[in-house]
């Protein structure tokens, strides 16, 4: 009896609950705002979802129901992806070490 | 693209992102980790591309969608302020729950396209995952308003409370599972769009009653929803990288939340019931009027600080409003070039996000490797000569150590009145969220400055 490919998936969510553990405890307090955002950044690859529902509708009519609210997702999502990364780095440009005395 | 070579890919764009959030262990890394996350979600969109491998005029719709999107989000990471990163936080979580909501409407009606049967006869599975999904998305979404509309300040930051909340919100929970399992055998529409509509419902009723000073685990809470709503999506689409990248953000969510009740010692479900700091108002305000405060000005401050060795500067809340990080620094400036050691405390929930502190002072120039967490520096306080605390209340509170009828009583403090002299930069004598008095306010060595905090660090400034 083969194994049923949701068993694979459901492997790899619970090890990377585990990693997401592990990583998450290291990251240093002072960059948890930043932790933050650029979680809600990656959480919004979510958007591959959505272009599969804007693309793949019926061709002659791409303004279907299904395609509409594939396109709302993608444009939601785009605003996440660029504004969490954008902002992310802009924060972590601000983190900066002492200077070493002249 | 065959289908096993875009699961590969979609895999690597899953590392890439683990590799984003190992990068942030320290400041140094955390821009290159910021790259892979990037490198990461441009791989998995092209792959998308590549795998539906429609290049018609559909495609450059997408594509113009995608530039909008991307240029109203960088639009807005460019111009807002730091201090209003929860709001804008809160703001994202709501689109990736409502973006959510769409992608699961949308296998909905059109199973055909992400191979999930046809409609009306969607395969079980993939039926109950998008349910969950498409649930947790619109709880994430109506939270997150919510949440955003109490930071902004457009909805009163008070918990809103009334009888049988909780029988209510439990009823509700209920009828979403009934409503699930229903939908599994019916398929129908109507119970698919009565799922979505009470999950909104149920996620504004959630999120009312909790207080503002409690927004740090509401925040990160729905930060961890949004992930889990992400990786429901991703078993329906069966897709590695949004399993990975959901696991991921909901454990990290998780453990910002566990931090955040910690760094308050409330247990998560008393966060969650809400009504915190509007039941407590009553307590402990029966002494108060009566015990001698000492109030100086900014002239008494700056003498103070003069003569000190030592300062450490206690930021909270209030610094963010009153956008005082600034004027803090220039402050710091002055006392260092007298010599004067300076070093930040920053408490676990101080300000209203994890980290909210830190991203302020960094924005304000301080160096990183000044600023200090709790348990670091606790210790210092006894050698320090002054403590300045500007913005802060509860987190310096000692009744949280030393009186088991306080409300806070058990929480983790910084140590402040430890030190020789304390400043304590407030507008007024008010109660902290908590809605329980200071006893600080009226220690000897204490001197309160009531003033704007932007204001008076000036003054001091000028008169260093």
């Amino acid at each position: 009896m083969e194994i049923d490919p949701f068993i694979f998936r459901f492997s790899i969510f619970i090890l990377s609950i585990f990693i997401g553990y592990y990583v998450v405890w290291s990251v240093t307090p002072s960059l948890h705002t930043p932790l933050m955002s650029v979680t809600n950044a990656i959480s919004s690859v979510i958007i591959v979802g959505a272009i599969i529902a804007g693309l793949s509708g019926n061709s002659e009519n791409i303004f279907d129901i299904p395609n509409i609210f594939g396109f709302l997702g993608i444009f939601l999502a785009a605003i996440n992806i660029f504004g969490g990364f954008l902002v992310t780095q802009r924060m972590l440009q601000m983190y900066k070490k002492k200077k070493k005395d002249k | 693209m065959s289908i096993n070579l875009s699961a590969i890919f979609y895999l690597i764009s899953g590392v890439l992102f683990i590799l984003a959030l190992r990068g942030l262990s320290s400041p140094e890394t955390s821009r290159r980790g910021n790259f892979f996350g990037i490198l990461g979600m441009v791989i998995a969109i092209i792959v998308t591309f590549l795998s539906i491998g429609n290049f018609s005029s559909d495609f450059i719709y997408v594509l113009i969608i995608l530039l909008i999107g991307g240029s109203v989000g960088a639009f807005i990471a460019f111009k807002i302020p730091m201090t209003a990163m929860p709001e804008l936080v809160a703001g994202f979580h709501s689109l990736v729950g409502l973006a959510a909501v769409f992608v699961a409407i949308s296998a909905f009606l059109n199973p055909e396209s992400f191979n999930l049967g046809i409609l009306g006869n969607i395969k079980l599975a993939s039926l109950i995952e998008m349910s969950i999904g498409a649930s947790i998305g619109a709880i994430t979404f109506s939270g997150s308003i919510i949440a955003f509309l109490k930071l902004q300040g457009i909805m009163s930051g008070s918990p809103i409370t009334f009888k049988g909340q909780h029988l209510l919100n439990a009823l509700i929970l209920i009828s979403i599972i009934i409503l699930t399992y229903l939908l599994c055998f019916t398929q129908s529409a109507n119970l698919f769009w009565t799922l979505i509509a009470i999950s909104f419902l149920i996620g504004f009723l959630l999120i009312i009653p909790i207080g503002g000073a409690d927004m740090p685990v509401v925040i990160s809470m729905l930060n961890s929803y949004s992930g889990w709503a992400a990786a429901g999506i991703g078993f329906t689409l069966e897709n590695t990288a949004l399993i990975i990248t959901g696991a991921l953000v909901g454990s990290s969510g998780a453990i910002l939340s566990y931090i955040m009740c910690k760094g308050m010692n409330r247990s998560f479900f008393s966060v969650i019931l809400g009504g915190f700091g509007g039941t407590e108002q009553s307590f402990s305000s029966k002494s108060k009027e009566q015990k001698p405060v000492k109030s100086g000005n900014a002239d008494d401050a700056a003498f103070l600080m003069k003569n000190a060795s030592s300062v450490i500067i206690v930021p909270g809340y209030g610094m963010a409003v009153a956008q005082a990080q600034h004027a803090l620094r220039e402050m710091v400036d002055r006392l260092k070039k007298n010599d004067i050691k300076v070093s930040y405390a920053i408490h676990p929930v101080a300000g209203r996000m994890p980290g909210h502190m830190n991203v302020l002072l960094a924005e304000a120039n301080v160096p990183y490797d000044e600023v200090f967490e709790l348990e670091e520096i606790n210790n210092d306080f006894s050698n320090a000569d002054v403590a300045f605390v500007i913005g802060a209340n509860d987190v310096t509170n000692p009744s949280a150590k030393t009186d088991p009828q306080s409300p806070i009583y058990g929480m983790p403090v910084l140590d402040v009145e430890k030190c020789k002299s304390v400043l304590f930069l407030k507008r007024s004598l008010s109660p902290g969220y908590a809605g329980i008095d200071n006893d600080l306010f009226y220690k000897e060595n204490t001197l309160m400055l009531f003033a704007d905090a932007k204001k008076m660090t000036e003054d001091i400034t000028n008169n260093l």
